[in-house]
């Protein structure tokens, strides 16, 4: 349960691109006539993706508007659900996993190099607004632990040396590649694999 | 250990094209339009047949599972959800399923709506998949425009929407009632049950929410036969199950393997062993975060499936082995698990809301060994009071690594407890 106070400079007004407003109906079109407020989930994410990162209180009550639902209970998902951000964050939102699968594998170091690389700590957002650092709960990638999510992408396999190379990446503008940054396939053991040895596609279904 | 030629995700690794063409290579999409024409009953009695038990933690029988829901049409649409909210602390196998092999998934989504009578199926997948939402979009987008979903899926009479739904960042919404709430447009929330799903579920329609990795052995079930997949693994923790190794081993990975395997041999056979050697060694989780803990007396001789883990008093949760060695603090293992807890719980039923804080600010202290023996015991009685007194389990999974940690490692809670008041003591002496 997320409950976040929002302190930012509201916008006066929001309302979908012509181009969001289409996808925002090919969504809802996904549920039954009458159960609209169903895509409520994907229209805030659409509105936070319009707004820069963050949900401004317009945007909830635009959704509230298409989806024929009170504003209030717009508010009450925007605010159970850790993926909304209601204050502004940077360009690259940095998200870094610290539970117990990613700590026992260092994500402490991991932090600590995010902090030092960016000069901020957690919760904190550059001078420059260029990023935001947060501590996350299990993002689901344990096997490449330790990882940090930055906006859509996974980066994994991490230490120190490798999270401060993403991130001076980033700050010099290239985009590193997501995934393992150590090279290895997926969640696949590194080295030679253990299963699926013979050639591609042999058995199975 | 299982051949490769018995493994159902040969597309594990994403080592191949994951997109149509290639899946079809593998085999999927082969002939279901055949096996949709088999009938329903002939469905739930081969997934009975292979005894196939949830894979989402819980282990249900499928098979009987998809009884509950009602035999003749009831004037009301039937839904079938699938949990791709995946989150349990340690667990990453439904990742690799919905980006690697999105379409043998589907496939299962297309027979276990027609085993269930179910016209539409729902997929709620956890917000933070973003790309691996995007491969499962591209699939069935594939599938739709090659006739193999929709209106008279491949060609068999039978109409089935598939949808992608994407949360927005909540553990809870992996309970199935929280994640049919959540469906609905709501907080996640966890409803009372009963009434359960398959009576009134999503839309107040008999629904059936069933994991990612349950729905996706199906079409191999009724390809091979229940009887193939029965025939692996033992009686009644039978086939083939994808298990997450993290932690401290040399190599951490995900890999398809029979159920029942030894853990020593899973892990030193596919992880590259424990790191420092197995005698380096302290405990394991051996099914996601909300399974107690073992040590390694336990890890020695026990075997990977439901029944054997619960005969040690853990289980096989999800299947996700959390590797601890030597050098592990395992009382801040297990507290920062409880933190976990405390962060995720909805805030609904009062002994999670006040007993995940309560336990999660009292493990802290453990940690430092500023507490008093007594303490341990309260704990101990705490995590049995918060214990199946919440509508969901999750104040369950809350209570269980520390009651794990208690079973099996209460003399390095005293010793810590006994080291900082001798500390105390000497300060005071000075």
């Amino acid at each position: 349960m997320t409950s976040k106070p929002a302190k930012a400079v509201q916008p006066k007004s929001f309302a979908f691109t012509a181009e969001n407003l289409a996808r925002a109906q090919k969504i809802i079109a996904r549920y039954p006539q009458g159960r609209q407020a169903s895509a409520v989930l994907p229209l805030l994410d659409l509105a936070q993706r319009q707004a820069g990162g963050w949900l401004p209180l317009a945007a909830m009550d635009h959704v509230a508007g298409i989806l024929d639902m009170a504003s209030i209970r717009v508010y009450e998902v925007a605010t159970f659900y850790s993926m909304f951000n209601l204050d502004p964050v940077g360009r690259y939102l940095v998200q870094v996993c610290t539970t117990t699968p990613c700590w026992l594998c260092g994500s402490e170091a991991v932090a600590k190099a995010c902090e030092d690389t960016l000069g901020i700590r957690f919760g904190e957002t550059t001078p420059d607004g260029v990023f935001t650092l947060k501590e996350v709960e299990c993002l689901g990638a344990c096997v490449n632990a330790p990882m940090v999510q930055i906006n859509d992408d996974y980066y994994e396999d991490l230490d120190a040396d490798r999270a401060r190379a993403v991130l001076q990446a980033l700050k010099a503008g290239t985009k590193p590649k997501p995934g393992s940054q150590t090279g290895r396939q997926t969640s696949a053991p590194a080295g030679a694999r253990t299963t699926l040895t013979a050639a591609k596609g042999a058995g199975g279904s | 250990m299982l051949r490769d030629s018995d493994r159902v995700f040969t597309n594990l690794y994403g080592q191949a094209d994951w997109r149509l063409n290639g899946a079809r290579a593998r085999g999927d999409w082969d002939g279901t339009k055949d096996l949709i024409a088999k009938g329903r009953d002939w469905m739930v009695e081969q997934v009975k047949a292979s005894g196939l038990r949830g894979r989402g933690g819980a282990g249900f029988p499928t098979g009987l599972k998809w009884t509950f829901m009602p035999k003749q049409p009831t004037g009301r649409p039937h839904y079938l959800v699938v949990n791709a909210d995946e989150g349990e602390p340690g667990t990453c196998k439904d990742r690799d399923i919905l980006r690697h092999d999105p379409h043998k998934f589907l496939e299962g989504c297309l027979l276990a709506s027609f085993a269930m009578g179910a016209g539409t199926c729902y997929i709620y997948i956890r917000g933070e998949f973003y790309a691996e939402a995007s491969n499962m979009q591209v699939a069935i987008d594939e599938a739709y425009a090659a006739g193999l979903i929709g209106k008279n899926a491949c060609g068999s009479g039978f109409d089935c929407d598939i949808h992608l739904h994407r949360g927005a960042g909540a553990y809870i919404c992996g309970e199935e009632m929280a994640l049919i709430e959540s469906l609905e447009g709501k907080k996640g929330q966890p409803r009372l049950k009963p009434p359960f799903p398959a009576a009134m579920g999503l839309y107040g329609c008999p629904t059936t929410v069933n994991n990612v990795e349950t729905i996706a052995v199906v079409p191999a079930i009724l390809r091979r036969g229940g009887a193939w997949f029965a025939g692996i693994g033992r009686p009644k923790n039978s086939g083939t199950k994808i298990f997450c190794i993290s932690g401290h081993v040399n190599k951490p990975c995900n890999v398809e393997e029979e159920m029942g395997i030894p853990m020593r041999e899973l892990i030193d056979r596919h992880a590259g062993g424990v790191r420092g050697g197995w005698d380096n060694l302290l405990a394991v989780i051996p099914g996601g975060s909300s399974v107690p803990v073992l040590p390694k007396s336990i890890c020695d001789t026990v075997l990977m499936d439901f029944d054997a883990l619960r005969d040690v008093q853990s289980g096989l949760g999800t299947a996700a082995v959390i590797v601890m060695d030597k050098s592990t603090d395992i009382v801040r293992a297990i507290a920062r698990l409880s933190k976990f807890y405390k962060h995720e719980s909805c805030g609904q039923c009062t002994p999670c809301r006040e007993g995940t804080g309560w336990m999660w600010r009292v493990m802290e202290r453990l940690v430092r060994g500023d507490a008093r023996i007594d303490e341990i015991g309260a704990l101990e009685e705490v995590t049995r009071q918060v214990e199946g007194h919440t509508i969901c389990a999750l104040g369950d999974a809350a209570a269980w690594p520390i009651q794990g940690l208690i079973r099996h490692f209460r003399p390095e809670l005293e010793r810590r407890i006994h080291a900082r008041a001798a500390a105390g003591a000497a300060r005071a002496a000075e």
